[in-house]
C-alpha cells in the first residue's frame, strides 16, 4: 500500500483527453465505453465527449436500462454487454488462406494484424477475464497467433468501480472490485479528476507525460471511499466452496432439467461472457472456388450443432447444454486452466432474456447435494 | 504494456501443409485408405507421429475432419488415413482421385501407451473403423514383439464384410498377433464368432492380469463394457486405455468443441486412461 500511495498521481479531468491524444499519437486505437442502441458498449473513442458522461446502468436479471445520473461522472456505471474479448479474440477473424494453383492447393497465413489497441475503462472483473483468456489462448501447448499479437500490443487503462449493480458478485470470485494487477494505468474517478496508479513501465512512461501531482491526503481518502462503495453495494454472492466437485458430482441433479425448461438456448450468456472462448471455423470461398478463407467466428456450447458428430449430436437437449456451460465455467475450467472461468461480472444474468441467474442455479444444486449421483455412481470397478 | 507470460511460439497452428494423394486402397464399402505424401518433401521427412494420433485433413472450401493416422510410425514416406464416408469432408475426399491435393495439420493428440505395454501382455479391443487408429499400435507392437508378451486382437464388426484390413491378418498372425474376430450378424460362409466384442474378452484366458494392458477404441458403451469386463478379470484400472471421439474443430484446445468434462479430447486425448473418464462415460448427453 505504501508504494502504491507514493506512486499514485492525481490528474484533472481534462488530462484524460490529453491521455487519449497521447495514445492516438503513439499509434494506438483507443477504445472505451460509449452509448449505442440504449446500452453502454465499447467502441473507438477519439474524445472524452464519447464517454457516457452523466449516465449509469440499471441492471437486474434480464434487464439493462440506461438512467441519468445526478452528476456528470464519466465512468459512473458498471458493465454493458460488450467485453474486451471482442478486440483480443475478435468475433470474426481470418485464420488461414488456401489458393488453388496449377500445382494444387497452396496454404497461406493471412497478413499479421498490426492494430495496437488501448483499452480505456477496463474494470477489475475484466482484468481478471483477460488474465483467464491469456491462459486459454497462450498458456497451453498451442498459442493462438491472433490473440497473442493483439494482446501483446494492448495498453490497458483500468477504471476502479465506484458502484456495484445488483448482478455483480466479483467479491465472491475474488476478482474485484479494486484493480490490483494486469493494467498499465488504473484510474479512480473523483468529481474533479482521477487518482491514477501505474502498473507497468509503459504505464509509468505515459503517466510521466501527463500534467499531474501527488494526490492530497483528502483526494486519496476520497478515492478509497469511492472504491469501498463498490464493495459495500454488492449484494449478490456465489458460494464457491468446493464448487468444482459440487457441480461435477451432481451431473444427474434434477435442477439441470428444471433450468433446461426455462433456458431458451439463445447463447446470449456465452456471447456477453468475457471469458467464453468457443469458436468454429467456416470456409468462405470466392465465386471461382479457388480462393478460400478460413474464418473463425464465435460459437457457443448452447448451439445444437456445437457437439455434432456423424452419428448424432452429443448434447441434444438444452438441459445438457446448460449443464455443459455451467459445469465448465465453474468446474472443469479449474482442471483445464487452474482458475474458475467466472469473474463475477454478472453479464450472463443481466443479458439472459429469461433472467436465469447462475448463482441461484448453484445454490439450488448445493441445497440438494447428492454426491453419489452422476459422476460417482457409474465409475470404478462397480 | 502488461506482459503475456511464456508466449513465444512462432509456429502458426492454423497453417496446413499441402499433401497429395499418392494412392488409394479401397478397403470395405464406404471406407478407403488414402496414402498421402507431402508436397514439400522436407516436411514429409521430418513428420513424425505416435500410434493413436490424428491429423486434421483440410479440403479447401469444404472444411476439416479429424482423421486418425493408420500407418506404421516407423515407415517413412507414406502417411495413411483410413476414412469412412460420414460427412461433407469425408464425402469430398471420397470423390478425390490419386494426385489430388489438399491440406493437413498435425499430428495432434495423445498416443497409445506403447512403452507401458512392454514387458507384459496386451489385449486390443475394437470394432469397425476403430481398428484404424489402433493399426499403428499393432505395427509398433509387432515391430517390438521381442519386448512384449502375448498380444491379442479382439475385433468386431456388424457383418463379416465390415471387417477392415482382412488381407493383413495372416501376416499379423505369423508375426505373433493373436487375431480374433466376431460379427453381430453372419454372412453366408462365415464360420467365426458371433456376438459383441466384450464377450470375446469375457471368454479369453488372461494369464497375468496384473501385467496386461488393454487398448480399446469403439463406441462409448462398448468401451464401458470392455472396461467392466477387464476390471472383472483383474486387470488394473490404470492399465486400461480408451480412445474418445468428440466434435473436433481446431485440434489445438482453443475452440471448446471437443470437451468431455475436464478433458479436451483433441489435446488431452483422444487416448486417455480409462479411470480418468470412467465416471463420465455413462452420463447421458455429456
Amino acid at each position: 500500500m505504501e508504494s502504491e500511495k507514493s506512486s499514485a498521481r492525481f490528474i484533472s479531468k481534462s488530462e484524460l483527453q490529453a491521455l487519449i491524444d497521447l495514445l492516438r499519437d503513439d499509434g494506438f486505437t483507443v477504445v472505451g465505453p460509449t452509448i449505442d442502441q440504449e446500452a453502454i458498449v465499447y467502441d473507438e473513442l477519439t474524445s472524452v465527449d464519447d464517454l457516457p458522461r452523466g449516465w449509469t446502468d440499471e441492471q437486474a436479471p434480464g434487464k439493462f436500462r440506461l438512467q441519468r445520473r445526478g452528476d456528470d461522472a464519466w465512468f459512473g456505471f458498471v458493465v454493458g454487454p460488450h467485453s474486451w474479448k471482442k478486440y483480443l479474440f475478435p468475433p470474426l477473424t481470418t485464420l488461414a488462406l488456401a489458393q488453388k494453383t496449377d500445382a494444387g492447393w497452396e496454404m497461406h497465413t493471412p497478413e499479421a494484424d498490426e492494430t495496437k489497441y488501448a483499452f480505456l475503462g477496463v474494470r477489475a472483473c475484466e482484468l481478471a477475464a483477460i488474465g483467464i483468456q491469456d491462459k486459454v489462448f497462450t498458456g497451453g501447448p498451442y498459442v493462438d497467433p491472433v490473440y497473442a499479437a493483439r494482446r501483446n500490443n494492448a495498453f490497458i487503462i483500468a477504471v476502479n468501480c465506484t458502484q456495484a449493480a445488483p448482478t455483480c458478485f466479483c467479491t465472491s470470485m475474488n476478482t474485484g472490485p479494486k484493480c490490483s494487477t494486469g493494467f498499465d494505468l488504473a484510474l479512480t474517478e473523483l468529481p474533479d479528476g482521477f487518482e491514477v496508479e501505474s502498473g507497468s513501465d509503459a504505464g509509468i512512461a505515459v503517466l510521466d507525460k501527463l500534467a499531474g501531482q501527488t494526490p492530497t491526503e483528502q483526494q486519496s481518502k476520497s478515492a478509497e471511499v469511492a472504491r469501498q462503495q463498490a464493495v459495500d453495494q454488492q449484494s449478490k454472492q456465489l458460494n464457491t466452496d468446493g464448487i468444482r466437485d459440487l457441480l461435477l458430482g451432481n451431473l444427474d441433479h434434477p435442477r439441470w432439467n428444471e433450468v433446461g425448461e426455462v433456458c431458451l438456448g439463445c447463447t446470449n450468456c456465452t456471447m456477453v461472457c468475457p471469458t467464453c472462448f468457443c469458436s468454429s471455423v467456416d470456409e468462405v470461398a470466392d465465386l471461382s472456388g479457388e480462393n478460400v478463407e478460413r474464418q473463425r467466428h464465435w460459437d457457443s456450447c448452447f448451439n445444437l450443432s456445437f457437439s455434432y458428430m456423424s452419428h448424432g449430436t452429443t448434447r441434444n437437449t438444452i438441459a445438457s447444454r446448460y449443464r455443459q456451460w455451467l459445469t465448465h465455467k465453474l468446474g472443469s475450467w479449474e482442471d483445464q486452466f487452474g482458475t474458475s472461468g467466472c469473474v463475477g461480472c454478472g453479464r450472463c444474468i443481466t443479458w439472459c432474456p429469461v433472467g436465469i441467474d447462475l448463482t441461484e442455479e448453484v445454490a439450488a444444486i448445493r441445497s440438494q447435494d447428492t454426491p453419489v449421483a452422476g459422476a460417482a455412481k457409474s465409475g470404478g470397478a462397480s | 504494456m502488461t506482459s503475456l507470460p511464456g508466449c513465444t511460439s512462432a509456429v502458426d497452428p492454423w497453417l496446413a501443409h499441402t499433401v497429395r494423394i499418392a494412392d488409394i486402397t479401397d478397403e470395405i464399402e464406404g471406407v478407403a485408405t488414402y496414402h498421402l505424401e507431402f508436397a514439400d518433401a522436407g516436411v514429409g521427412e521430418s513428420f513424425e507421429f505416435r500410434p493413436g494420433q490424428f491429423n486434421m485433413l483440410y479440403l479447401p472450401g469444404v472444411g476439416e475432419a479429424a482423421i486418425s493416422i493408420s500407418s506404421d510410425p516407423a515407415q517413412r514416406g507414406t502417411l495413411d488415413h483410413t476414412v469412412r464416408v460420414a460427412g461433407n469432408v469425408t464425402g469430398e475426399l471420397a470423390r478425390a482421385g490419386v494426385g489430388a491435393t489438399f491440406g493437413l495439420r498435425g499430428p495432434f493428440g495423445s498416443a497409445w501407451p506403447i512403452d507401458e505395454c512392454l514387458g507384459g501382455d496386451v489385449i486390443i479391443v475394437t470394432g469397425g473403423i476403430g481398428l484404424a487408429p489402433l493399426r499403428p499400435a499393432i505395427y509398433e507392437l509387432l515391430n517390438r514383439k521381442n519386448e512384449v508378451g502375448q498380444v491379442t486382437l479382439l475385433y468386431g464388426a456388424r457383418l463379416p464384410s465390415g471387417l477392415l484390413y482382412t488381407n493383413e491378418y495372416d501376416d499379423w498372425q505369423s508375426r505373433g498377433l493373436d487375431v480374433n474376430t466376431t460379427v453381430d450378424r453372419t454372412d453366408p460362409g462365415w464360420q467365426g464368432n458371433v456376438g459383441v466384442v466384450p464377450q470375446l474378452l469375457d471368454r479369453m484366458p488372461i494369464d497375468d492380469p496384473e501385467n496386461t494392458t488393454v487398448l480399446c477404441c469403439g463406441p462409448e458403451v462398448m468401451m464401458w463394457y470392455t472396461a467392466r469386463s477387464a476390471l472383472g478379470r483383474g486387470i488394473p484400472t490404470e492399465r486400461i486405455w480408451v480412445s474418445l471421439e468428440r466434435n473436433m474443430n481446431c485440434a489445438i484446445g482453443l475452440c471448446g468443441h471437443c470437451q468431455f468434462g475436464p478433458t479436451f479430447v483433441c489435446k488431452d486425448g483422444p487416448v486417455v486412461r480409462y479411470d480418468k473418464v470412467a465416471s463420465l462415460l455413462r452420463v447421458e448427453a455429456f
